[in-house]
């Protein structure tokens, strides 16, 4: 019951924090936007406007990962310039669950880039939003999310003991976004790079989500999204503890 | 005239070597060497999956996109910088004049920029098969730097509004996104709509990568002078209105004393 209210009040306290931050509202709405209008002109170029919605799906997944990563990233960092880390780190709850909420957080708030860019295809690209399996489809949003936010629990625990955690996020923006094949299939990629996209939880999260609104097979690669986000969490739980007894050992937990 | 000069380019460089912050190679190779290179390969694949372009379209449209993030970026924290380390008070009372100090501060910038520009061309260009012969690149090198030219007068426009605005890294966000839609980069501006267009012949950059693309495609430089005639053109009136605009917004900041506190 403790846990859950450490969760709960984590989560309400972040988001309200992220609320505040043009940083955030940049990433989680204005960026994917732009994705998503580059991605809407590329494909009506190409004579593909059919896959509209596709790319709509896309780009917001792209705003998903953005807003989860440049969120784990700055998880630390930012408390470390508040003073506040050393604070997170000697409380009673492990590490792991202290920052928990507030990773979750930060992919719940990646769901505004979603909406954001359905409703801009909407609105302003006339994009038909018909959903082929609509409750999967809500279900396959959440499964992801939080998948990606233990998956930024992982991301987080590293930027420990890192010092340049935003120039690391920076890196891995881009990479993830291709290697998931958001916006495109892929089959396009060379084969070698198949193994890579299937430890991402983007890549399960942006399949599930798309076979639930363009219709197609969705119970595999939502399963895939729940196992990654499991052995994310597993993952981050052991980290965190290493990472932050080396931190203490070191007397590094505050450098900046 | 030697002290215009020294402020200019000595000047320039301490400031560039103080102030920007992806100067340290933890933060460079990620962001400026490795990023570009992924963002070349992001918008050529959806090329591919939309049918649109070839991949060359997209490595040169994209790897002079790339440089608006140096350039924008550190032109922003010359002046964003010198005032979270307290120090835009000070040089803005010496008796340097403000357009070596200011304009001196472009140069590593442009330099930087084309360098970014160059290296993701080559790289990008490298992992998607797309190669260009010496002879293209000593046309592509001059269109780079007036590229960054150009991108570095917006630089110039963002740096003045940092001492209005206080979140200068989500404006310089902001404007590296409008430019990933509307110079071209990654759509033509015949497939944008007019007014669209129309926005995209007045930006930085959107001359530039159609020169590029003519050059590598096997133009000569004087084939198309006219379009870095206009991209030169458009750095120079960029790089005059932020001028003017560090000037107004400078007696601004001391007249409502907030110089220290956008």
């Amino acid at each position: 019951m403790r846990s859950v209210r450490v969760v709960w009040s984590g989560f309400v306290m972040n988001l309200k924090m992220l609320g505040t931050s043009s940083f955030f509202l940049l990433t989680s709405v204005v960026q994917p936007v732009i994705f998503a209008t580059v991605a809407f002109y590329m494909f009506r170029s190409g004579g593909r406007s059919g896959t509209l919605l596709y790319a709509a799906l896309g780009a917001g997944m792209m705003g998903v990962w953005s807003t989860t990563l440049f969120g784990s990233g700055g998880m630390i960092q930012w408390q470390r310039w508040q003073g506040t880390l050393e604070l997170g780190v000697g409380a009673p709850p492990p590490m792991a669950l202290v920052y928990l909420p507030f990773s979750l957080a930060n992919a719940f708030t990646g769901m505004y880039a979603l909406a954001a860019t359905l409703v801009w295809g909407r609105v302003v690209f006339g994009v038909p939003l018909h959903f082929a399996h609509p409750l999967l489809f809500v279900l396959a949003l959440v499964a992801t999310v939080v998948s990606l936010g233990l998956m930024g629990l992982v991301l987080a625990s590293t930027f420990i003991l890192y010092r340049y955690a935003n120039a690391m996020s920076n890196l891995l923006e881009y990479p993830v976004w291709v290697a998931s094949g958001l916006v495109f299939s892929t089959s396009l990629l060379p084969g070698w790079t198949r193994p890579i996209s299937w430890c991402l939880p983007p890549y399960w999260g942006v399949l599930a989500i798309r076979h639930a609104a363009l219709g197609g097979e969705t119970w595999r690669p939502l399963g895939m999204v729940a196992v990654l986000g499991l052995a994310a969490a597993a993952i981050s739980i052991v980290t965190f503890r290493v990472f932050e007894h080396q931190a203490r050992a070191r007397a590094t937990l505050s450098l900046t | 005239m030697s002290r215009h000069l020294r402020v200019f380019f000595v000047g320039g460089l301490i400031s560039y070597r103080a102030l920007f912050g992806f100067l340290s190679l933890w933060i460079f190779v990620p962001t400026l060497i490795l990023t570009p290179i992924f963002q070349i390969l992001l918008f050529a694949y959806i090329g591919r999956a939309a049918g649109a372009r070839s991949d060359e379209f997209y490595v040169v449209g994209n790897a002079i996109q790339c440089s608006s993030v140096p350039c924008l970026f550190a032109m922003t924290q010359t002046i964003a910088d010198e005032r979270f380390y307290q120090t835009l008070g000070p040089i803005l009372i010496s008796p340097a004049g403000r357009l070596p100090v200011f304009l001196g501060r472009a140069v590593p910038v442009i330099l930087n920029g084309a360098f970014v520009a160059a290296f993701a061309l080559f790289a990008g260009g490298l992992i998607l098969g797309v190669s260009f012969d010496g002879a293209a690149w000593a046309r592509l090198v001059p269109v780079l730097c007036v590229a960054t030219f150009s991108c570095t007068g917006l630089g110039l426009v963002n740096a003045a509004l940092g001492l209005r605005i206080r979140e200068t890294a989500v404006l310089s966000n902001v404007f590296v996104g409008l430019l990933l839609i509307f110079c071209g980069a990654n759509v033509p501006l015949s497939a944008l709509p007019a007014w669209m267009a129309e926005i995209g012949r007045g930006l930085p950059l959107t001359h530039a990568i159609e020169a590029a693309r003519a050059v590598a495609a096997g133009g000569s430089l004087a084939s198309v002078r006219g379009l870095l005639g206009r991209e030169l053109l458009i750095g120079a009136i960029y790089s005059a209105a932020g001028f003017g605009l560090i000037r107004f917004l400078e007696l601004q900041s001391r007249r409502h004393a907030t110089l220290e506190r956008a």
